[in-house]
């Protein structure tokens, strides 16, 4: 017991390196998947029907097929087409495309599900699409939102240790490698579950404060 | 100041408007009354384009938009229309994330890009004139249907519109709450408003409007001076139209 106390600690430092990138990717497929999402979302509800086209098959592809041949194809796929690119960059990129698939069919379920009242309110007093999305209706469209966004974030968490197999030295490559090295198979590998559930509840703990912040026009006791 | 000619509009091959004519004269309030489904609220909502007329002009102080052309290629122009056609919806349709005075002064501060300063001057003043002062920080989900139509109309107000169009703003309250939004609106009649009013308040209508229009299937049947059409219908639809909503005896 004493042993694998030691060795966790003499591994924390490969962990948590490991967990660094596992972060960045996990951010970056956050914060670009959820601005392709939010591009798609609109290309949905647009009218142009070529337009709107385009974004379901787009959803469709990316929710449809494999996260894990998805990178594939990027990582090992692309440099065949001649674009050759490392395994973080390719990894950020795949998980991006992913997520922002799952982002545009809640961002979209989110906005449709806005009572029509709320446009033409918008619309009455001279408020153009744009400035209506802004100030009426992503507001209250978050709220429907934040749930099932904040379930993709936390499956992508989650999902980041499939970049392993395409050389990205996050969590769950370093518990692999420290595992060849030592045959510490079940304390390294806990110790990398331990630490994804960290991040995880971290970042359910942000959903739950973000949730509150916008249902607080909900808190005030009902008349 | 407000003209509106041979304004028509389709549904699924059904006539719902047939070349409406309406000119409205500054200061004027008009009751615009009718059985459900006779087109009142459709002509109403096509006045400020939430719903698309197929043909027809439309003009609002120097604003034209001609609904014979495609309107995408108007919005600008539609935009500019609706910065001066208030308008108050039947489900008062407030903002459910903004208080009261940020309901208010949305219009101004985005649209118009008051100062947020000067837009909540305003604002306070404007709810005070509604009859909710202290109110202001209340988001509306804690103000009864009443005060949430109240807040409406100091919402329209806020944009300094040429005219205000009201859709049945009493229709969706509770009995007890419907007096408070009719003295209201009764009030902006002797501040000399322009309104266009949807409604089938009978007694408001003949007290309140200065001309009372009877919708029936599209078309506009009757049209007189208020208290002369309640009294004395020409039409016979409009006869048994307020015979039915005002009782045997004709009595409001």
């Amino acid at each position: 017991m004493e042993e694998a106390f030691q060795l966790a600690l003499d591994s924390a430092p490969f962990l948590l390196k490991g967990a660094y990138y596992t972060v960045i990717l996990s951010l970056g497929g956050m914060f670009f998947g959820l601005v392709i999402g939010f591009g798609l979302a609109l290309m949905r509800l647009s009218r142009f029907k070529l337009v709107s086209w385009i974004a379901r098959i787009y959803v469709s592809f990316f929710r449809g097929t494999p996260l894990l041949v998805q990178l594939f194809v990027i990582y090992y796929g692309l440099p065949q087409l001649g674009l050759e690119l490392d395994p973080l960059p390719a990894a950020l990129i795949g998980f991006s495309l992913n997520m922002a698939a799952y982002a545009c069919e809640i961002l979209r379920a989110a906005i449709g599900s806005i009572d029509r009242g709320q446009w033409e309110a918008a619309a009455s007093i001279g408020m153009s699409r744009a400035q209506t999305l802004r100030r009426a209706i992503l507001p209250q469209a978050a709220r429907t939102a934040l749930p099932p966004l904040g379930n993709s974030f936390i499956s992508l968490v989650k999902d980041t240790a499939l970049a392993a197999t395409i050389q990205v030295p996050e969590l769950f490559r370093q518990a692999q490698l420290i595992t060849a090295r030592t045959f510490e198979i079940f304390t390294m590998y806990l110790a990398a579950a331990l630490i994804y559930w960290v991040l995880a509840s971290v970042l359910a703990h942000l959903q739950n404060r973000l949730e509150a912040r916008v249902n607080r026009h909900d808190e005030e006791p009902r008349r | 100041m407000i003209r509106v000619q041979r304004l028509s509009k389709q549904f699924n091959g059904q006539t719902v408007l047939k070349d409406i004519d309406l000119t409205v004269a500054p200061g004027e309030v008009i009751a615009i009354i009718g059985p459900s489904g006779s087109g009142k609220t459709t002509f109403l909502r096509c006045l400020n384009l939430l719903e698309t007329p197929d043909s027809g002009m439309i003009q609002v102080g120097d604003i034209q938009i001609d609904a014979g052309k495609p309107l995408s290629q108007q919005s600008g122009l539609i935009r500019r229309l609706r910065q001066q056609v208030g308008f108050v919806f039947q489900n008062f349709n407030l903002f459910p994330h903004r208080t009261a005075l940020e309901n208010v002064i949305e219009g101004p501060v985005v649209v118009k890009k008051t100062p947020p300063q000067q837009a909540a001057e305003l604002g306070r003043k404007l709810l005070a004139k509604v009859g909710l002062a202290g109110k202001e920080d209340s988001y509306p989900r804690r103000l009864s249907g009443g005060q949430q139509q109240r807040v409406a109309i100091a919402r329209a107000l806020a944009m300094e519109p040429q005219v205000i169009l009201f859709d049945e703003p009493t229709s969706a309250l509770d009995p007890e709450l419907v007096g408070e939004v009719l003295s209201t609106i009764r009030g902006l009649a002797e501040e000399k408003r322009t309104m266009i009013i949807v409604t089938h308040e009978m007694n408001f209508a003949r007290d309140v409007a200065n001309r009372v229009i009877f919708f029936d299937k599209g078309v506009i049947v009757e049209q007189g001076e208020a208290k002369a059409l309640f009294a004395n219908p020409q039409h016979e639809r409009t006869r048994q139209f307020l015979g039915k909503i005002l009782g045997r005896d004709g009595q409001a």
